[in-house]
């Protein structure tokens, strides 16, 4: 009897813990995930308004500003369709280049400007971030719709 | 001709692994030695075609042979030379040949060092290992051949990703294929004792020595690939949760439960089916993260662009390794029995509770990683995870096993009596505390999360401290001659434990204390951080082998001492624009001061990190320290006379 009810006790133990962990991971999970959106889709709102998200595209020729005397850069992520204008402060990855694919992490704020806190390189020069291929995928869509003809730098993701 | 002589030896290791699964399973089911030694030939001989192969395109590589496809898409003639080999495993086709090739090298090993065993757990065991390699070579050749060429031939090739032109890229592949790859023999000893139906203590014996040789490489392996990144990845962080380091941290997660297990299954004859049940989670886990590394679904470093034939080939393979392997799992587990029986306060329900720990980790580290990917698979969007997921589950998940692992070296099998466990790390306890309170204060500036950390090392310390107290007192001689005569198993097992406080200790100063800054920096500006002075003395133009570069130079000064000189890189290479960073690092016991260049700015002024990382050293020093507990333990005269007996 007694040994039956160690076992029991400890059956019980180990079910709370467990159900107590699956919680607070799942808790720390939902409050991480970072969501990916295209410019189309910041431009119609359907980007969260004070949470962090990732938007994805090609860096559009001629429109990195450098500050004059701090680490500020503003530049254009466009899907070819929409323009999102982003500032970032900080060093940016070796493998930035006007014309080629980014992906930046940060907010949106009132006036439509997108301040990244992160903004992630490829690592090699032939691939292109999933993301921002996905991005201007779903713009070429969109661009055959409305039978627009626009010409798509390839994308290999 | 070279390559076509490559080519046609995979195809006969092909054949000769059809013939060592075959034969072997034959001989082990009807109990004829000449199957079994046939199997056994078969294995060796599938070996020898197999380093044919490898050498090939090694060879391939050195000469510059730019009409094979593979060579011409991955070096070139202004390569050096250690980078031209290293490009064999620089894309997706050579990187499958070297795990084959390492795969094969295991195979041979068993076969030479498996004299002892009974022939037809032999035999079983040596099947295993050839279905696996049937399963790879069929993939090369059907779907990634490195031999295939290209016609008519390239006048120079394309060269090797300048971030994988470095030392780094000799040695980390490798080391951790061979930690990887070599999980394949305890899943092979697990599947041979579930065929045979009989698992006992000798069995745990031989699968621990195999085992804990995979988990060395693989440690070691992971290490190397976050020391790499560290200094070449310009960012000064050590461990980045991207996807492709959990899918090698998995593994390792499950292979650190599985040889405790194997442990407790070898003295004392409990947690059978757990720890079969170990044994195929970990190398399913290795070949998760080959599918994850190779398909291309991810994006990363490690990631080549790859055809989805390829992913769909691997998901296939993997779904019949695990799902074969459960199933078997399912049917001949309850002949082998669960073993015997333990107190709830022992050391067997003590290394069981961390090997839960370890597989709960696991697991979260597997939601992370994986989760992003089935939304994606699923057309249901882009989502990333990222590390403050990884780091707020994973630390509150992973303390109680390091608070185990102090209780867990006192403990004793079957049955401890609490109250004297508590009398006897009393005060390892309340030192631990103390220190652990005291220390950031005395650091400069007193963090919860800090000390949390320090406590965790310090209990792990303090209580090993007691431990080898206990076990000197009774030795005689001087304190040297004390700690050399204690057993090896023990002393491996105390210093892979101290390596765990070490590596603790490391991260979590290098997480409170770690200095960042980004800057713009004109020459001859000075910036001031924590107690050290930076100037900026401007840059210079310099050449290396394969590229250009500009050099910074920085002044660094101290309030006494000489001044220290850093200078990092920003190089471009001349077969493709490619920038690269190259962190300059003045490493210290206490502190690395790390300088980078980002990008040029207008006029002379440089974006520059200047950071400062305390302890950070410590983090891999902790590593090689668990490697080398393991390979102590490897030492211990247990293993050794069973297998002198066996020769002699």
């Amino acid at each position: 009897m007694k040994s039956r009810y160690k076992r029991a006790a400890f059956i019980v133990t180990g079910l709370v813990a467990i159900a107590i962990a699956a919680t607070l991971v799942l808790n720390a999970f939902r409050s991480n995930l970072v969501f990916f959106f295209t410019p189309t889709q910041v431009f119609k709102g359907e980007a969260p308004k004070n949470i962090s998200f990732r938007i994805g595209g090609l860096v559009e020729q001629g429109s990195l500003k450098r500050s004059a005397d701090t680490l500020e850069n503003q530049f254009v992520v466009t899907d070819t369709i929409k323009r999102i204008n982003v500032v970032y402060t900080g060093i940016l990855p070796d493998l930035f280049r006007e014309g080629k694919g980014v992906v930046a992490q940060g907010k949106l704020n009132q006036d439509g400007v997108f301040h990244a806190d992160n903004v992630l390189a490829k690592h090699d020069e032939n691939y292109m971030p999933p993301e921002a291929a996905e991005a201007l995928k779903q713009a070429n869509t969109l661009n055959e719709k409305t039978g627009k003809t626009l010409v798509i730098p390839e994308a290999k993701p | 001709m070279i390559p076509e002589i490559g080519h046609f030896s995979l195809i006969l290791a092909l054949v000769l692994a059809i013939a060592q699964s075959t034969f072997s399973f034959k001989g082990a089911s009807s109990n004829q030695p000449v199957f079994m030694s046939a199997g056994l030939s078969a294995a060796r001989g599938q070996f020898f075609f197999v380093s044919i192969a490898f050498i090939s395109l090694g060879y391939a590589f050195y000469s510059s042979d730019f009409s094979v496809l593979y060579v011409a898409s991955n070096s070139n003639f202004n390569l050096p030379i250690q980078y031209k080999l290293a490009a064999i495993w620089g894309g997706h086709e050579g990187s499958m040949l070297l795990w084959t090739a390492t795969l094969s090298l295991w195979t041979m090993a068993v076969t030479i060092f498996s004299q002892h065993l009974p022939a037809q757990f032999r035999a079983r065991l040596i099947g295993t290992m050839g279905l696996i390699t049937v399963g790879f070579l069929i993939f090369i050749l059907f779907s990634s051949n490195p031999f295939e060429r290209l016609i008519p031939a390239a006048l120079e090739g394309r060269s090797l990703n300048p971030l994988l032109q470095d030392p780094g890229m000799v040695f980390h592949p490798p080391v951790l294929y061979m930690g990887y790859v070599g999980f394949s023999v305890a899943f092979a000893f697990a599947i041979a004792a579930l065929l045979g139906g009989e698992l006992n203590p000798e069995w745990a014996r031989w699968t621990r020595t195999w085992t804990t040789i995979a988990w060395i490489f693989l440690t070691v392996g992971i290490a190397f690939g976050s020391k790499w990144a560290y200094y070449e990845l310009g960012w000064g962080g050590w461990w980045f949760w991207d996807a492709v380091e959990n899918a090698s941290f998995m593994p390792w997660l499950v292979g650190t439960a599985l040889i405790h297990s194997l442990a407790v299954t070898e003295k004392r004859d409990a947690f059978k089916m757990w720890t079969v049940l170990l044994a195929i989670f970990a190398f399913s886990l290795s070949l998760l993260g080959t599918f994850l590394v190779r398909s291309g679904v991810l994006t990363s470093v490690h990631a080549f662009a790859s055809d989805p034939t390829r992913g769909l080939f691997i998901l296939a393979f993997l779904a019949i390794v695990i799902g074969g392997a459960l199933i078997l799992f399912a049917i001949r587990a309850p002949k082998v029995g669960l073993g015997g029986k333990f107190g709830v306060v022992s050391r067997e329900s003590f290394l069981l509770a961390n090997n839960v720990v370890m597989v709960v980790a696991c697991g979260v580290v597997m939601l992370g990683t994986l989760y992003p990917l089935f939304l994606d698979a699923l057309g249901m969007g882009k989502i990333s995870v990222g590390p403050p997921y990884f780091n707020t589950v994973f630390v509150p998940v992973m303390a109680p096993a390091f608070f185990l692992m102090g209780l867990a070296i006192f403990s004793r099998w079957k049955n401890t009596e609490l109250p004297s466990l508590i009398s006897r790390l009393k005060w390892a306890f309340i030192i631990s505390v103390v220190t652990a309170i005291v220390t950031p204060a005395v650091m400069g500036q007193w963090k919860p999360m800090v000390s949390l950390g320090l406590l965790m090392a310090f209990w792990i310390i303090t209580t090993a401290m007691v431990s080898l107290y206990d076990y000197m007192v009774a030795g005689s001689g001087n304190l040297i001659l004390r700690v050399i005569r204690l057993p090896r198993a023990y002393q491996g097992m105390i210093l892979a434990h101290l390596g765990v406080a070490v590596f603790i200790v490391g991260v979590t100063l290098v997480g409170g204390y770690g200095l960042e800054q980004d800057l713009r920096m004109s020459p001859g500006e000075k910036v001031k951080v924590d107690q050290f002075t930076f100037q900026f003395d401007g840059v210079t133009q310099t050449a290396g082998p394969n590229y250009m570069a500009v050099r910074g130079h920085f002044t660094v000064s101290k309030s006494q001492g000489a001044p220290i000189i850093l200078e990092p890189e920003k190089r471009s290479y001349q077969e493709d624009s490619m920038p690269m960073t190259e962190a300059a690092i003045e490493t210290g016991l206490m502190k690395d001061l790390y300088v980078s260049l980002g990008e040029p700015l207008n006029s002379e002024a440089w974006a520059v990190r200047i950071y400062i990382k305390p302890f950070v050293q410590w983090i891999w020093f902790g590593c090689f320290m668990m490697a080398g507990g393991g390979i102590l333990a490897l030492f211990d005269p247990r293993y050794r006379r069973k297998n002198k007996k066996a020769l002699g």
